[in-house]
């Protein structure tokens, strides 16, 4: 059986990763490849990497960087922020990254995911789905960090992005992001149900009850988290040990 | 020298990155001379059987790699264009190993790709020395090489597969050890040392 991943989420700008992260043992705690390595051997699965940066010369930071990560790390690393066109899903390809991240570019121009799947293969290419409920209790996506709403159901959404040719779905429900009072675990049961391809949860883990739920009640393949690791109140491992006696199966 | 063969299926760059940090010198070469020479040979990548396929044949080179004598690993489609058949897109492999590459169907709890995480057991071979049976390492693919008599490795997903195989010289793993931690690093240290 695949083991449940954890995926902790490092948000980097102008080459370094922001976020209040404070660990011992560590010499440059803003240093992406230092901390990546940190976490690839505490027992991260995978980490993602998003570029929170906003220029065209920053960008070409990132992409440096990207390098410096494949060069670096010995597990898998998906890339997200920004990707808007096949050129720049060529270019962090080339750069060594081994899945990115599309999300607001996706819905804009959905053959984005057709083309990026028919050129570097479906493993390559994770659609992130960021999204909220209505008040008759309909998710439906938003893009821009959840300002702008859309007309995509979040189930159809995520069925035309697994037939367009994704890899793996990301959804963020942006009514429990940053709360940390745990998952939308119904919804990621649906989505489960409903897709061929493997489903990462992401935001509103507060603690390791909440990630086993969405395991074994939301049927997510993947957690996806920032802060209860960059704050040092949950180890990966310690959480992996957790999930390991719940009878939940990881990679120890 | 490690030959590593550039066929154009896409990037080599991880698998570089993981001779790099292991300290070894490579070539990334579809040189006919420089291939034949090599005391190992890395056949990577990613794509389809069908496209790979192709793509040997069109470099010229199915041939020069049935007749290397030295240790030869394959890497995910480079283990599976290794087999003898492929049912992605209906290909005639290399038939260095006697597996059929077969499809996973989606089940419940079995999804397609099989990505992630994953024991391997019925370690076999020196490519696996001072692995532990159930071993984690990391798999990203849609087909499988049946169970066979070269199997030195399986994994299950659903059903059982070979997560490697090997007859004479010819190593294969559907797992990427560049990929997969120290575990990865360590299978590849073996391989070297073949």
């Amino acid at each position: 059986m695949v083991a449940k991943r954890i995926i902790p989420c490092l948000d980097v700008k102008d080459g370094r990763t922001v976020k209040g992260v404070r660990f011992t043992g560590l010499t440059d705690v803003g240093d992406a490849v230092e901390l990546g390595r940190f976490y690839a051997l505490n027992g991260a699965d995978e980490l993602v990497y998003l570029d929170i940066s906003a220029s065209g010369e920053e960008r070409t930071t990132f992409t440096r960087l990207v390098e410096r990560i494949a060069d670096g790390i010995n597990i898998p690393f998906t890339v997200g922020g920004g990707i808007a066109t096949p050129d720049d899903a060529a270019r962090l390809l080339d750069a060594g990254a081994d899945k990115i991240t599309v999300n607001s570019a996706a819905i804009r121009t959905p053959e984005l995911i057709d083309h990026i799947a028919r050129r570097y293969g479906s493993q390559f290419i994770v659609v992130a789905i960021d999204a909220r409920r209505n008040e008759q209790g309909t998710w439906y996506a938003v893009t821009h960090g959840g300002t702008r709403a859309t007309d995509r159901e979040l189930l159809a959404w995520a069925t035309e992005a697994e037939e367009r040719g994704a890899g793996e779905i990301l959804f963020t429900s942006m009514d429990h992001d940053g709360t940390r009072g745990g998952y939308p675990c119904a919804t990621y049961a649906r989505l489960s149900e409903r897709l061929h391809i493997p489903v990462i949860a992401s935001g509103g883990a507060g603690n390791t009850d909440d990630i086993a739920e969405v395991f074994t009640i939301g049927g997510a393949d993947a957690a996806l988290a920032a802060s209860i690791f960059h704050y040092n109140d949950t180890t990966i491992a310690s959480l992996k040990r957790q999930l390991h006696a719940r009878g939940i199966e990881v990679r120890i | 020298m490690i030959a590593i063969i550039d066929y154009k299926t896409g990037n080599l760059r991880s698998v570089e990155n993981a001779l790099r940090r292991l300290g070894a010198e490579f070539r990334v070469t579809a040189d006919e001379h420089t291939i034949r020479l090599a005391d190992r040979v890395l056949l990577p990548g990613v794509g389809s059987a069908g496209e790979a396929m192709e793509n040997l044949r069109r470099a010229g080179l199915p041939q020069i790699i049935r007749d290397l004598r030295r240790p030869v690993l394959g890497i995910c489609i480079g283990m599976q264009v290794m087999c003898r058949h492929s049912e992605e897109d209906d290909t005639e492999c290399l038939g260095l190993f006697d597996a059929r590459v077969r499809r996973f169907h989606p089940s419940p709890g079995v999804k397609v790709p099989h990505m992630g995480w994953n024991r391997i057991g019925n370690l076999e071979t020196r490519l696996f020395e001072n692995i532990p049976g159930g071993s984690y390492v990391y798999f990203v693919h849609s087909y499988y090489p049946a169970l066979c008599p070269d199997t030195i490795a399986t994994a299950r997903h659903g059903e059982l597969f070979s997560a490697a195989l090997k007859y004479e010289n010819f190593y294969g793993t559907q797992f990427h050890p560049e990929k997969s931690g120290d575990t990865g690093e360590q299978i590849l240290k073996n391989f070297l040392e073949l």
